[in-house]
């Protein structure tokens, strides 16, 4: 479905990274963890697609779903300049979510710059699970959402590129420290391709359920256009499956990175 | 009561929408949307004889008013389309066009062979793909191109045959007499223009295919021209497509000459496009004191 959603509130995060809270009875009361809405930015021609944005959570009591996004180009500059109140034209939710992990498992959750946001979501719906969070952020600066993820993981572990917060490095470091005396039942991930496929190539390696959150340009959002390709992998030959449709979360053993 | 059927030598059209090729699929998606039993017809996403990968990704760049792709005709072949694509299609009350793609002569007449044997209203000869490396777009440049692959599937088409021309061409109406004079009993028009992006940050096409077809508004005028100049050079049909994103535009093209037309890239966006473009020609209609469709095409007054 297309329908216009009312803004209910709107923030800036950080640097270029904007909060959202949108009223949809259809989204709060439908989506699931790693699903996303495709957004329509201006009536203008100029930025003529919609903006795939992953959902960040639902309050099904209040019927509003909130969304963070960055500024990355017109369309995201032009959906900064909406107050409350505006109305956006919105599809969705859209896709295939994270599979969600069993009562009392342990989970892992790796995430990357702005491909943090829907891992919020999965945590928020990891009931009775342990919960450790690995997030990556280029500076101090653009960490956002701190204390949200503080109140859903029972551990969180934060770094940046440039050693301004946390640890010093890139996110999988401590991850790949942290599997050396530790075994998940479950890891997601999200962000950076590289990231994702270090994280992808130890879990298979030591076994461990593990699935990973795409992201391409993206054409139509509900998989009649065949543009946002991922290679996967099918018996000893690849294809291309549709990441709006047949994703954005894959196993990771199926992703050719 | 207005009458919206349309007749292309043969093909009935109870309205003229028609879903374009490459953009629709095979109507799964877009059925969660709307009801196909609106559409007059569906071209479905290009078929070639075996399936096809496509292209390495990214496959789309945003470009003023438009897009560019570089799908590469991925699509599962011939066979699976019968077996799998045609079935849940017929379920509904519309025409089906297979659209169909090949490397060699032989490799479309093949295709056209199988497909005339089965529950399908109509083929559209792709020879316009900008994205494939081998064939299509290399037969659809030239007139001798056309010509050639044109009779050949002609001699064993049993359906009616329509040939979609690329605007990535020197003179368009020979394209189209070239199509006509060789048997297609309809031409549809216009494939994507060849066109790229690039990435100033990275200094890299934004295409993993470095170039794309260019679509939406931005090829609209166009299209228009293109369709207006066929439309006077060749006494069949004119199928025209090009940029339509509203009832206002699909007016221009009727108007410009064609007898039906094809709304693609716009569905992008607005996937409730192809319904409100054909509320929004009734309406036309019915202000203008027009009852059949067919009165509209080629109505310009010029």
């Amino acid at each position: 479905m297309s329908f216009n959603v009312v803004i209910d509130k709107t923030e800036k995060l950080a640097e270029d990274i904007y909060f959202l809270r949108l009223k949809s009875e259809r989204v709060s009361g439908k989506a699931v963890p790693g699903q996303f809405v495709n957004i329509k930015c201006s009536d203008g021609l100029n930025t003529f697609l919609r903006r795939p944005i992953s959902i960040l959570r639902t309050n099904p009591v209040e019927n509003t779903f909130d969304i963070v996004y960055m500024i990355r180009g017109k369309g995201t500059r032009l959906l900064s300049c909406l107050n409350s109140g505006d109305t956006i034209d919105c599809m969705g939710p859209l896709g295939k979510g994270f599979t969600l992990p069993e009562k009392g498992e342990k989970i892992c959750v790796i995430g990357g710059g702005i491909g943090v946001f829907p891992l919020l979501f999965l945590l928020e719906k990891s009931i009775d699970v342990n919960k450790t969070a690995f997030l990556g952020f280029r500076t101090k600066d653009l960490i956002v959402l701190q204390k949200d993820f503080e109140q859903v993981t029972n551990r969180l572990i934060i770094s940046t590129d440039d050693g301004s917060f946390g640890e010093n490095g890139l996110i999988t470091k401590p991850f790949l420290d942290f599997l050396e005396t530790e075994k998940p039942d479950r890891v997601y991930t999200c962000g950076p391709l590289p990231m994702m496929k270090t994280v992808a190539e130890v879990c298979i390696e030591k076994n461990i359920f593990c699935e990973v959150s795409m992201e391409q340009r993206m054409g139509c959002g509900i998989g009649a256009c065949l543009v946002c390709a991922c290679k996967t992998r099918h018996n000893d030959d690849y294809e291309y499956e549709r990441i709006c449709r047949d994703g954005p979360v894959f196993g990771a053993e199926k992703i050719v990175f | 009561m207005l009458d919206l059927s349309v007749n292309i030598a043969g093909l009935k059209l109870k309205n003229p929408i028609i879903a374009a090729s490459g953009t629709f699929g095979f109507g799964r998606e877009f059925s969660e949307y709307f009801d196909l039993n609106l559409l007059g017809g569906i071209s479905v996403k290009g078929l070639t004889l075996k399936p096809r990968k496509g292209n390495e990704p990214p496959r789309i760049a945003e470009t003023p008013a438009g897009i560019l792709n570089s799908v590469g005709l991925q699509n599962p072949g011939v066979y699976s389309f019968i077996k799998d694509e045609i079935p849940f299609l017929r379920r509904f009350d519309t025409a089906i066009i297979a659209n169909i793609a090949g490397n060699t002569v032989d490799d479309y007449c093949r295709i056209a062979e199988i497909l005339s044997d089965t529950d399908i209203d109509a083929i559209e000869l792709n020879v316009s793909c900008p994205n494939v490396k081998e064939g299509c777009l290399m037969f659809g440049s030239t007139a001798e191109g056309i010509s050639k692959v044109t009779s050949a599937v002609r001699k064993v088409c049993k359906k009616p045959l329509i040939v979609k021309l690329s605007p990535n061409v020197t003179d368009i109406t020979e394209m189209a007499k070239a199509a006509e004079d060789s048997g297609a009993d309809s031409v549809s028009l216009i494939n994507t223009l060849l066109g790229m992006a690039i990435d100033i940050k990275s200094r890299k096409p934004i295409l993993g295919n470095i170039m794309g077809g260019l679509s939406g508004p931005a090829v609209k005028p166009v299209a228009v021209r293109m369709v207006y100049q066929v439309s006077k050079a060749v006494k069949i049909p004119v199928i025209g497509m090009g940029g339509i994103s509203d009832a206002d535009d699909a007016i221009e093209f009727i108007l410009a000459g064609a007898s039906a037309v094809m709304i693609g890239t716009a569905g992008f966006v607005n996937p409730y496009v192809w319904v409100e473009t054909l509320d929004g020609i009734k309406q036309y209609m019915e202000q203008h004191g027009f009852k059949k469709i067919s009165e509209l095409t080629g109505a310009l007054l010029d």
